[in-house]
């Protein structure tokens, strides 16, 4: 029976320097409790990124005047959400002086730069943060309850009472340990960004931004055939512009994604921002779409799920989140993991607290009201048929077709309704559901 | 390492190849990231399981365009640009074709901090 008597190292392991695994370790650090913060890059936010937006006041609790030292690049004061057609675009533009005053809302970072003093935080807190090391695999004790990882250095056995698994959307900690049921590509999308360089002069012109005011722009129909949307945003001396991108379509389409970019930054509504940016970075994460549909079980004895591990990030449409939900989680992974080691009670029924708390909170309340909206949002009729027909509606409203009188609104929207082949029973339908999910 | 020039490449005559896109070669394009290279294969490619492939969609699909497909109906795969983003096995459907892990801890992909 030496797997049960054997000695902890510590009292949780959190595998992963990310905004989950750092606020995980943050709080449990601060408890009191012995901590250690594995990451596999050379340093915490090495591996990470993203669509550009993070919504930090979930921080408010943990980092009192958090804006004074994030390192962010711009506040975002401005949201645009574009539709495109190859030859259109219609857009609805949305500004706030607010966003840009403390408290704020969101803000543009680089991850490596953000994640990074995010961990610097959790370390301040007494968390031992070990760089460059990969957990290979789940320890476990002969009631299989999870015990530690297992890292790729020699004699790299780590045991604990409690193990946070922060470790990303492709979590072989969290499908080792069978809390994943299915992991379909079409839950899937792939995001791929360029990040160009431009001065910040150039970029505040052309955005219509001061200071560090920044300008966020989300995009639906301009993917091509692949079912997916764009982004384009502002950092300090650069922006951002990429495509997420749903994975069982790209294949399908043969459409490469840097193709996909390509055509993008050339359509007549884009290029005139991106001229002349200069390639800085290309990269290329790949995040969740599913929502709840392919959320796992986010507890088991002896460990606990949080951030993109647990398929915590909201893609839908108008909503791009997910740093603050991993943040969110992870602050209550460390808070259950604290409350579980004083218990003396780490299986799966001392760590129950875990599931309450993320049902309580936004967390799995934002995901459960927008259950419907990522489908809706990738559906072949939002991407595919709505974008032509509604840029036509707005082109014939506007157009001034002397010396032929203005048709009437109502004729024009059952016109282009049918010739976008879209039967009115399906508009319906989606109206609906936009509205369930949205409203 | 193999030759990632475009012009000895054999593509689906429905793509272009990457290096026609944005004004920049591929290479170009995948040297704005940095990788620290270990020499040991952190994804392993069993290339005569995708022999039997007819959808071959992780040529398309990898954003790092690591999957070669060779005249013999094979295909070649590199590790050493890898985003380690994990399309590939999400959108491979034959059983045993990827073996997939994360590389030696501090190795691989390496985001700029500016």
């Amino acid at each position: 029976m030496t797997d049960e008597t054997t000695a902890t190292d510590v009292d949780v392991i959190v595998v992963g320097g990310g905004p989950a695994g750092s606020c995980a370790a943050l709080v449990a650090a601060r408890a009191g409790l012995s901590v250690v913060l594995l990451e596999r890059g050379p340093f915490p936010g090495s591996k990470n990124m993203y669509g550009g937006v993070v919504y930090p006041r979930i921080l408010d609790e943990l980092i009192p005047n958090w804006w004074e030292e994030a390192p962010i690049q711009r506040w975002v004061t401005r949201r645009s959400t574009m539709l495109l057609t190859d030859t259109q675009a219609l857009t609805v533009d949305f500004r706030a002086e607010a966003w840009g005053k403390p408290p704020y809302n969101g803000a543009t970072a680089f991850r490596p730069d953000f994640d990074n003093w995010l961990a610097g935080h959790a370390q301040a807190a007494g968390a031992q943060l070990i760089t460059s090391t990969t957990a290979t695999g789940l320890l476990r004790d002969n009631t299989g309850k999870v015990v530690g990882v297992r890292t790729d250095r020699p004699d790299g056995d780590l045991h604990a009472h409690v193990v946070i698994a922060c470790d990303g959307v492709n979590s072989f900690l969290s499908k080792e340990a069978g809390l994943y049921e299915h992991t379909d590509a079409k839950h899937f999308t792939l995001g791929v960004k360029e990040t160009l360089a431009l001065p910040k002069d150039v970029i505040d012109e052309r955005f219509g931004v001061r200071g560090r005011e920044g300008v966020d722009i989300e995009i639906i129909g301009a993917t091509g055939g692949v079912n997916g949307g764009g982004f384009l945003y502002t950092n300090l001396d650069t922006i951002a512009v990429g495509v997420v991108l749903k994975l069982n379509k790209l294949g399908s389409q043969q459409q490469r994604p840097e193709q996909i970019i390509a055509s993008l930054k050339q359509h007549s509504a884009i290029a005139p921002l991106v001229q002349d940016g200069e390639l800085k970075e290309y990269s290329a994460p790949h995040i969740h779409a599913a929502g709840l549909k392919l959320m796992p079980n986010m507890t088991t004895d002896g460990m606990l799920v949080a951030g993109d591990a647990a398929a915590l990030c909201l893609a839908a449409g108008i909503w791009l989140e997910g740093v603050n939900f991993a943040m969110a989680s992870g602050m209550y992974a460390g808070e259950t993991a604290v409350e579980a080691v004083r218990a003396g009670d780490t299986s799966a029924g001392g760590l129950a607290g875990y599931q309450r708390r993320l049902s309580d909170t936004f967390v799995l309340r934002d995901h459960r009201k927008l259950r419907r909206a990522p489908e809706l949002v990738l559906s072949d009729r939002v991407q595919h048929l709505y974008p032509g027909m509604v840029a036509n509606v707005v082109e014939r409203m506007f157009r001034v077709d002397n010396p032929t009188p203005k048709p009437g609104v109502r004729r024009i929207l059952n016109q282009e309704r049918k010739r976008a082949g879209v039967r009115r029973r399906d508009l319906l339908r989606d109206g609906w559901t936009g509205f369930r999910s949205f409203g | 390492m193999t030759d990632h020039s475009g012009d000895t490449r054999s593509h689906p005559a429905q793509i272009l190849a990457p290096n026609e896109w944005g004004g920049m070669s591929f290479q170009e394009r995948m040297a704005t990231a940095e990788f620290r290279i270990h020499h040991q294969a952190h994804i392993v490619v069993d290339g005569s399981v995708c022999e039997g492939c007819s959808t071959r969609e992780c040529i398309v699909a990898c954003p790092a365009n690591l999957f070669i497909p060779t005249s013999d109906g094979g295909i070649v795969f590199n590790h050493e640009q890898c985003f380690e983003c994990g399309t590939c096995y999400l959108v491979c459907n034959k059983e045993g074709a990827i073996s997939w892990n994360y590389p030696e801890g501090g190795h691989g992909v390496v985001f700029r901090r500016t």
